[in-house]
């Protein structure tokens, strides 16, 4: 782990050197045979099998995919949820990087690299769900640019924002594999990244939301309308961070040994400040989706069954965590604050889910329901996420302080 | 009113996002191209014999259709990657009407504003074509149609795209869709589409008591090269009539203007924040630093 050189190797021997490195840090560290790691290799081997049949024999032998209803929960969750749920990378580095607000910084990096993981694995499945992906550089590569579409613009964003989170989650690599001079560039790319990532976090976000408003005819009237991309962007600020508190929690106790002491001493204080963030953001959108509700007069809606789920969604999993977030903040519970993140990212898949298959085609007398083997996926789609994320934390200095050259390097 | 001034001065904020255009500008119909070509469906004169079927399986390789099965007729049926178009058949108080669907050839098409490789493909002539080459198999296109008609190969490992392209290479060989050709009652007649609905109007004129007063096609989401006359209302023989006349592309058109400005307005302003919030010690370091963790 104390290996320093300048930067990458050149030369047989620093070559030899560093795959011996790179090799060594292969191996799993921690104990092999944990509950979580039988479970989770498990669910794997059977999405590999799943996927083999899904390959050769068509998208319609493991799905529940129909004429009607073309995207299920490979999209409506494992995309447009997962995505929504990364969005705290975005929102952190906007508190750090633009507001100057050193408060958040010892979570930056566990963040950051969180929502790269995300985008990779999550718009990773979307790999799975396409059913020539073959050609799937066709919009970035080539002669075949369909910019009118809204997909267009999540496909670039994707894909020009995993490179803005790598590049601000690079001088972490650069201390592991000790590389100063690699860092030190590095990190003076990252202004630059947080802004880029910002703003295409804004659109993708937003234009998430957008690839539905074509939907028009197919949505429910009471989840349809023009101002969708706004309300993904706006929830995707609570999603976010909603996911960074729990992630956050959770790290800090299974990772206990990467935490550094004043990571540990200052983590209270800033599930609080995000906890005050979520419920201002939440009660702008609820006030928002009220809003909405009033201008199309849609009231009367409401009295029906799925304008009962409707409130089920708005008022149980937006204004009471909303509301538990500002209880918590005020008596400084961070049980509770725990708690309403949770509620806070259920009530966030029912919304997303609500917009991109309950909702959709509700007309329908065959409605969407996706198999248990989409599910299974899906879980292993999440299961490998958490592997990588282990992986990265038990080597890269996310959870505690950087190597003692990077303080080193930074005072000169 | 306080509330909702805050929430109006957050939401500015925070939804750069979507409302940089000028929205309401009403959307400006110019009305669908009268040259494309098009097709007139006659419900009235349809006698469900399905030669339209077997034709268009024949001249698209698909699999070839039994005519003389009638069993077929005791659903609605919908299109499907093997059955580019279907008959369909409806009780009235006018007797049984037959319907022919297939895709509706829009003037301003969904699938082709959706698809981000330009595999769905609106020709400079009309038709809507779709080029396997391009795909990537995203299905964006089944979200976006109004109709839903492109069908997808879901238990294929190479999936396609399957719909109606009118005919497009029989078109460009200046003969008609095979359909229309095999039709026996003309009960579907293929011309320009101004002419297909001044004909149209003509037969609503001149036998009002046969013809419910409206052409499907003419308005609905823009404008379609497919239209439709019937004796009844058209929600009694299979049509979505709350479809409104705007055109679907239309509806996301106001996002993907917003793109640009947010690309250019966005970072500049965050530039700015960032230079106005973040102390500055020396030239060099306008960020926090790295080491945050050890701050004084």
């Amino acid at each position: 782990m104390n290996r320093t050189v300048e930067s990458p190797p050149n030369g047989i021997s620093g070559l030899r050197e560093f795959v011996a490195f790179f090799i060594g840090e292969l191996k799993p560290k921690g104990k092999l045979l944990t509950p979580f790691n039988v479970i989770s290799s498990v669910i794997m081997a059977v999405a590999i099998v799943l996927l083999v049949i899904r390959f050769t024999k068509g998208l319609g032998a493991i799905t529940n995919l129909s004429q009607e209803s073309p995207w299920g929960v490979w999209i409506g969750f494992d995309v447009v949820t997962g995505v929504a749920f990364a969005g705290g990378a975005y929102i952190v580095t906007f508190l750090v990087y633009i507001l100057g607000a050193k408060k958040y910084y010892p979570i930056v990096r566990a963040t950051v690299l969180n929502g790269f993981l995300a985008y990779v694995f999550y718009a990773g499945a979307l790999l799975l769900d396409l059913g020539r992906p073959w050609n799937v550089v066709n919009p970035i590569i080539g002669n075949s640019f369909g910019v009118s579409s809204v997909l267009f613009l999540v496909a670039w964003h994707f894909l020009l924002y995993m490179l803005a989170e790598l590049i601000e989650f690079s001088p972490a690599v650069a201390e592991w594999l000790g590389w100063k001079r690699t860092r030190r560039v590095l990190h003076g790319l990252t202004l630059g990244a947080v802004i880029f990532g910002i703003t295409l976090s804004t659109l993708h976000q937003s234009g998430l939301g957008a690839l539905y408003m074509m939907a028009k005819s197919k949505i429910h009237p009471l989840w349809y309308t023009e101002f969708i991309p706004v309300l993904f962007f706006v929830s995707s600020t609570f999603a976010g961070l909603s996911m960074v508190i729990l992630e956050g929690s959770l790290s800090h106790k299974v990772f206990k040994h990467r935490v550094g002491k004043t990571q540990h001493a200052s983590h209270d204080g800033i599930l609080l400040g995000l906890g005050r963030f979520c419920a201002v953001m939440m009660f702008v959108y609820f006030f928002f989706k009220v809003l909405i509700l009033i201008h199309n007069q849609q009231f009367p809606m409401l009295a029906t069954g799925w304008g009962y789920w409707y409130m089920v969604e708005l008022i149980g999993f937006v204004l009471v965590p909303g509301y538990l977030y500002y209880h918590a903040v005020q008596f400084e519970n961070l049980k509770l604050i725990r708690i309403a993140a949770i509620l806070t990212l259920v009530g966030i898949i029912l919304n997303r889910l609500n917009v991109t298959t309950i909702g959709f085609q509700w007309q329908s007398e065959t409605p969407y329901f996706p198999t248990w083997m989409e599910i299974e996926v899906t879980l292993a789609v999440i299961c490998a996420e958490i592997w990588a994320f282990r992986w990265v934390v038990n080597r890269m200095a996310v959870l505690g302080d950087p190597p003692r050259w990077v303080t080193e390097d930074e005072e000169h | 009113m306080t509330d909702r001034r805050t929430f109006l001065r957050v939401f500015a904020g925070a939804g750069g996002t979507a409302l940089l255009g000028t929205r309401a500008t009403a959307v400006e119909f110019t009305g669908a191209d009268p040259n494309a070509p098009a097709v007139l469906v006659d419900t009235k004169r349809c006698v469900g014999c399905r030669r339209c079927e077997a034709s268009c399986a024949e001249e698209n390789g698909l699999t070839s259709v039994d005519i003389n099965d009638q069993s077929v007729f005791a659903d609605s049926r919908q299109t499907d990657p093997d059955h580019w178009t279907v008959v369909n058949r409806y009780e009235s108080e006018h007797g049984p009407i037959y319907v022919k669907r297939q895709c509706m050839h829009c003037d301003q098409p969904a699938c082709a504003a959706a698809c981000l490789t330009k595999a769905m493909y609106k020709t400079p002539e009309g038709p809507i074509i779709w080029r396997a080459r391009k795909c990537m198999g995203c299905r964006f296109c089944m979200i976006s149609c109004p109709f839903d008609v492109p069908k997808f190969e879901y238990f294929s490992a190479n999936p396609k795209i399957q719909k109606c392209i009118l005919c497009h290479s029989r078109l460009q060989r200046g003969e008609q869709p095979a359909c229309v050709a095999s039709c026996p009652v003309e009960a579907l007649h293929f011309g320009p589409r101004g002419q297909m609905l001044e004909l149209a109007r003509k037969r609503i004129y001149s036998q009002p008591d046969l013809y419910h007063p409206a052409i499907y096609g003419e308005q609905e989401v823009g404008g379609t090269d497919w239209l439709y006359l019937s004796p009844v209302p058209f929600d009694q023989i299979g049509f979505r009539t709350d479809l409104g006349g705007g055109s679907v592309p239309e509806l996301s058109k106001d996002f993907l203007y917003a793109v640009p400005a947010v690309l250019l307005l966005w970072p500049t302003f965050l530039f700015g924040v960032n230079q106005a919030m973040v102390s500055h010690k020396g030239a060099s370091d306008s960020q926090v630093e790295l080491n945050g963790g050890e701050e004084e």
